[in-house]
């Protein structure tokens, strides 16, 4: 990582993405698609609505207002730990959350694609840096509907590489051994 | 004394909801952004300062367009307090979901509320049971706004120790940033209740992060030290803060147990409060 560069990519990603690595700050411009728990499983069903290839997967439940993103920051990317393998498998290249993701997701992403980490809470930010494109599956209402949206410069850093390594993990690790030590409890 | 129907309460408190949710969702109390600002400056690790300029300029934003911080405006957990001249009644009630309603729609809120089994939104922010309200006894009419997010709600905990595990309070705490990790988008709030009752315990720890977070006691401070030593960070990315306070909030308890809880509430510690006045 070199401090204080910031790495320009584009939708969709190509073989770029394989060159990021953990701690590297990005700024994402281009189109990328929110999905939460219920768009996964109905994408698993019913296949994906929109080009699989290159494509951007925004955990996101956003505020919309006539026809206009109001707030449009994060969710949680751990609920859709078990959820996200076949996005891979059709050629998505990289995933926008917060707060990291499981073991599972860090080997899939192996050779394929990164995990971004974008700032949770900051909705009003996001919003400032988005263009509401379209949308399917309105039926799943608004924060679980897949939502279409073009960025402009979406202020990121990669949390997890396309090495393996990953910044929450690291992070998570050390804490455990820290809390291990000092509340002098059995830890596996 | 000018005669006052109870049709006016109603739309006062409708009112005073939908601003108190306004306000909360829109712009931080002082002591939050101070505490935030506190963290940035302590803070060393590169990463975790791309975060906090993240954070500085939301904040920033929210305000100056005037729309949420956070697009998970919250489940709405709202609290009266009732003066001798108010007594408590249904209407009270109806008029905290009209003004949610309200809120939903103009502000505008997320709608987030569903229901539990069928997972049905209703679209407007109120439900059975929702919003939750806790009414108390005060001097002033108020109504006090706390819109909770999932992402630090859902990692939340209560523990029955036993009456000789006191020492055990801390490990439960911290523990209990441990197991949430990234997730609840630290640098978080922790509020804890002691005692009471299982259910009672809940509400204290949830109560304690309406509490001023730029000052902590003795006892907070250790707590927090402890949470902030795990070395979580801003979003579990690693760095100096992962707690910005701790707040506890006890209550008298059964002689046989000691009940805590561990409320976790993102860096967004959103709460406003507004008079009624009718």
């Amino acid at each position: 990582m070199v401090t204080g560069t910031v790495v320009q990519i584009h939708t969709p990603i190509g073989d770029e993405i394989l060159a990021l690595e953990a701690g590297d700050r990005v700024e994402l411009s281009g189109i990328v698609y929110t999905a939460r728990d219920e768009a996964h499983l109905r994408m698993q069903k019913e296949g994906i609505p929109f080009d699989p290839k290159g494509a951007v997967i925004y955990h996101c439940g956003p505020v919309i207002k006539d026809k206009t993103i109001v707030a449009a920051g994060p969710t949680t990317s751990a609920r859709m730990n078990t959820l996200s393998g076949f996005l891979f498998d059709q050629g998505a290249r990289a995933l926008i959350g917060k707060g990291g993701m499981g073991s599972t997701v860090k080997e899939q992403l192996r050779g394929r694609g990164v995990y971004f980490a974008f700032t949770g809470g900051c909705a009003a930010l996001a919003a400032s840096h988005m263009t509401l494109k379209g949308v399917h599956f309105p039926d799943l209402g608004m924060a679980e509907a897949v939502w279409v949206i073009e960025l402009d410069r979406l202020p990121l850093v990669v949390g997890i590489d396309s090495a393996g390594n990953d910044l929450f993990s690291a992070v998570q690790e050390n804490a455990k051994k820290i809390f291990c030590r000092e509340q002098k409890t059995e830890c596996v | 004394m000018q005669c006052r129907e109870p049709e006016d309460l109603r739309v006062a408190l409708a009112d005073a909801t939908c601003r108190a949710m306004r306000d909360a969702v829109i712009t931080l109390p002082p002591d939050v952004k101070r505490a935030i600002e506190k963290a940035t400056a302590a803070e060393t690790s590169a990463v975790a300062w791309g975060e906090y300029g993240n954070i500085a300029q939301n904040i920033l934003a929210a305000e100056r367009l005037r729309v949420p911080l956070c697009q998970d405006t919250g489940i709405p957990v709202v609290y009266l307090t009732l003066p001798p001249s108010v007594s408590c009644s249904q209407a009270l009630f109806e008029a905290v979901a009209d003004g949610i309603r309200r809120a939903t729609e103009e502000i505008p809120l997320r709608p987030n509320v569903v229901d539990p089994l069928t997972r049905h939104n209703s679209g407007d922010n109120t439900g059975a049971g929702m919003p939750a309200i806790h009414v108390r006894p005060g001097d002033r009419f108020t109504v006090t706004v706390l819109p909770k997010g999932a992402g630090a709600e859902n990692v939340s905990r209560v523990v029955m120790l036993l009456p000789s595990q006191k020492e055990k309070i801390e490990e439960v705490v911290v523990e209990t940033m441990l197991i949430a990790g990234g997730r609840p988008c630290p640098p978080v709030v922790l509020g804890v209740g002691i005692g009471g009752t299982f259910d009672g315990v809940t509400a204290l720890a949830k109560e304690a992060l309406l509490q001023p977070i730029d000052q902590m006691t003795a006892f907070e401070k250790q707590l927090c030290d402890a949470v902030n030593r795990l070395g979580i960070g801003p979003m579990g990315l690693g760095g100096s803060t992962t707690a910005l306070a701790v707040k506890v909030k006890t209550a008298a308890c059964h002689t046989a147990s000691l009940p805590v809880a561990v409320n976790v509430q993102c860096w967004a510690n959103r709460h406003a409060t507004v008079e009624v006045k009718w």
